[in-house]
């Protein structure tokens, strides 16, 4: 899929008009941190584990090529081949390459968002080989040419209904009046199709969680079983990562799982986390007889030494889009391509450019609650201001703004003028709409006050209540009531 | 390809060598391959484990069942599928031939592989963790990767002796057995916590996608002497 990332205004307003979506994406948006939220609650160690799974990513990747190598020296070892790539297009035509040579019609995929950065379903294609994606959400959207909209949910913006008539105009060899009115059925469909699928495929073609560079070894992690169809039945197993996926050994892998499966969906451990190293043994009566690493860098080794290279920490877990307000409300087709949400609106700009994705570091309020739920503790607010004040240093920022913003930064720079200006303004505000209770229209931000009403300021300033010692609720009791409206 | 290589080193090395970092730490780091924070909760004796790893492994939909000895499980195999309606037909691991199921003869078994019409198979874990109700199969020509995911329902047999509190230990005991071989690691090691499962049609639960719908494990502990 190429990248369209500078219609993400447009696409959030189609977005947020979109009732089926809004309904998925308010399930999801309480349904995920709520199930996180339990799964730390029975963890004690859960903050500790966290603050080691950050500090061993750290060390990789201060020590990134001396791990790569070594990682690759075991692979070698241990019969496997590694591919090093450059950029997607290099990464394209290595899995084309060993796919020709391994006479591959069909080729059985498990989710993997580098198999979703590089395109690689669309190349397979175009060369006469059938890409099937086996992941139950990637196959519905596989067969609707939709791209994900959620890392480890990529169909959670459809319906039973949406996903039902997609299999009756797909399956056009089955019985048009057969039922397929709950999701069971819908299930049994999908499997017998694919069991078919991985039954027949030459080659299997997966990403990975992880790289242990202690033994070689490939990491995945699925609840479906998916991935395991996938690289244990066809003679050919190919693994697409990129660089920074390495962890050294399988005690730190091992650290990292505790809190991938928990920070994700609020499972204690996903159902099946595999260890793949090397072909299949002499002996071994199944599994793969060739096995191949396909690297990827893709702009990812520029990263190091930048204030961006904290996001090569990230896992993939999903819990910063589940919790980001901006994710909450537009969904991730509108970011526009492959990775959405936080760590997206970071990474996005640096693989394809500031000024393709600089829409993508603004679309957020800066809340913070991305990096207070990343498992390996990624500043992501930081490095989106960081995107931003790049982005102004190109000056491709309109000059009204651009002035704006310097006033703006002058006043919150004095706090003490602000709160006088602010308690000024609440004051006013207060009293101009007393009657009606809100705004409909405010000099200066008619562009805000287009989509809603601001409420009238009743009271003191936040500022004011804090010092008066007003504090929220932080128990997590307010997201379990939301949760069940 | 090779240029590849050379330049993604390279851009790594410009970025990370100035750091004054120690060139062997990584060597040092795999050599000792040191445990992290391991959690409380698998902590305790063999029957608190063995608890835990049950009531782990009930909370995600498995069953768990307990017997003495090998001999006792054809009976309980051929119970299980009976109390489930399934057929009395088993794919077994290779590393079961030697469990008398002539003592079942209503069981029909063969070993090897998993064919697609197998409708139950069962293996042998090489381990059991408490933390999570986690078992541990280790691929090889004994125990073939397959069974654990072809057949619609998949029965795992476990010793008791050999559930562990945490991942750590399995992994321990896995370098254990294979003492000073560098290529301690078989093709596969699967941990499966559970039967499969998808969220993925409107974020409905649902069991059974392509892995198998049914997780049953049989705990053996030891006959007496």
């Amino acid at each position: 899929m190429d990248p369209d990332v500078r219609r993400f205004k447009d696409n959030s307003r189609d977005a947020m008009a979109n009732a089926t979506l809004q309904s998925a994406l308010h399930k999801l948006g309480h349904g995920f941190p709520l199930r996180r939220l339990e799964a730390a609650a029975r963890l004690p160690e859960f903050e500790a584990l966290r603050d080691q799974s950050r500090t061993i990513k750290d060390h990789v990747l201060e020590h990134l090529d001396i791990y790569l190598e070594i990682f690759e020296k075991r692979v070698i070892e241990g019969g496997g081949q590694v591919h090093w790539c450059a950029d997607a297009a290099a990464a394209r035509a290595k899995i084309t390459e060993i796919c020709q040579a391994a006479g591959a019609k069909t080729v059985t995929k498990s989710k993997s968002m580098i198999g979703e950065e590089i395109a690689i379903n669309d190349h397979l294609e175009a060369e006469g080989i059938t890409p099937v994606e086996t992941d139950l959400g990637e196959y519905i959207i596989q067969l609707r040419q939709e791209p994900p909209s959620h890392i480890i949910a990529p169909a959670v913006h459809l319906t039973m209904d949406q996903v039902a008539d997609t299999f009756y105009e797909q399956h056009d060899d089955l019985d048009p009046d057969r039922a397929l009115d709950e999701p069971r059925q819908l299930l049994e469909e999908a499997r017998d199709k694919l069991r078919q699928q991985f039954l027949g495929a030459d080659v299997g073609l997966t990403g990975a969680n992880m790289l242990v560079a202690e033994t070689g070894s490939n990491v995945l992690v699925t609840n479906e079983g998916n991935a395991d169809l996938t690289y244990s039945l066809p003679r050919v197993h190919i693994v697409m990562a990129s660089l920074e996926k390495i962890v050294p050994t399988l005690e730190d892998a091992t650290t990292i799982l505790r809190v991938l499966a928990r920070s994700a969906t609020g499972q204690e451990m996903s159902v099946y986390t595999t260890f793949c190293t090397g072909p299949r043994r002499t002996e071994d009566l199944d599994g793969p007889d060739e096995y191949h690493v396909v690297l990827l860098d893709n702009g990812r080794s520029k990263l190091l030494g930048t204030e961006f290279q904290d996001i090569l920490r990230c896992i993939r877990c999903g819990a910063c889009l589940n919790h980001c307000p901006v994710y909450q409300t537009v969904g991730g087709h509108a970011y526009g391509w492959v990775y959405s949400g936080p760590m997206g609106a970071v990474l996005v700009p640096a693989l394809i450019g500031l000024e393709e994705a600089a829409e993508l570091p603004n679309a957020s309020t800066l809340c913070g609650k991305c990096e207070s739920v990343c498992p390996m503790r990624i500043p992501l607010p930081r490095m989106l201001r960081a995107w931003r004040r790049k982005h102004l240093e190109t000056r491709r920022t309109g000059a009204v703004a651009r002035l704006a913003m310097r006033g703006w930064a002058a006043l919150v720079k004095r706090p003490r003028l602000y709160r006088r200006i602010i308690g000024l303004a609440v004051a006013v505000l207060g009293l101009a709409g007393r009657r009606r209770g809100r705004f409909r229209r405010l000099p200066l931000a008619g562009g805000w006050t287009d989509g809603r009403d601001l409420p009238t300021p009743t009271g003191d300033t936040f500022i004011d209540q804090w010092h008066r010692g007003a504090r929220g609720d932080a128990s997590g009791d307010w997201l379990r009531k939301r949760a069940n409206d | 390809m090779t240029d590849s290589r050379a330049q993604i080193l390279g851009t790594l090395a410009r970025a990370l060598s100035h750091k004054g970092r120690d060139p062997n730490a990584a060597k040092k780091r795999i050599e000792g391959h040191e445990i992290n924070l391991i959690p409380e909760r698998g902590a305790g004796d063999r029957q608190t484990q063995v608890a835990r790893f049950t009531q782990e492994a009930t909370t995600v939909d498995a069953t768990v069942a307990r017997i003495t000895g090998d001999a006792a499980l054809p009976g309980e195999i051929a119970r299980y599928l009976k109390s489930a309606n399934l057929p009395s037909i088993l794919r077994a691991a290779p590393s079961l031939k030697d469990v008398p199921w002539a003592q079942q003869p209503t069981l029909t078994v063969e070993t090897g592989i998993a064919a697609d019409n197998d409708s139950a198979s069962v293996s042998r874990a090489f381990g059991g963790v408490a933390e999570t109700g986690t078992l541990v199969f280790l691929s090889g020509p004994d125990n073939p990767t397959t069974l654990n995911f072809v057949p619609p329902v998949h029965i795992a047999v476990l010793a008791t002796a050999d559930i562990a509190g945490d991942y750590e230990s399995v992994w321990a005991k896995l370098r254990k057995d294979q003492a000073g071989n560098a290529d301690f690691m078989p093709r596969t090691v699967n941990w499966i916590t559970g039967p499969s499962r998808t969220g993925d049609i409107e974020q409905t639960l649902l069991l059974g996608v392509h892995g198998p719908h049914r997780l049953h494990i049989i705990l053996i502990d030891e006959t007496a002497g």
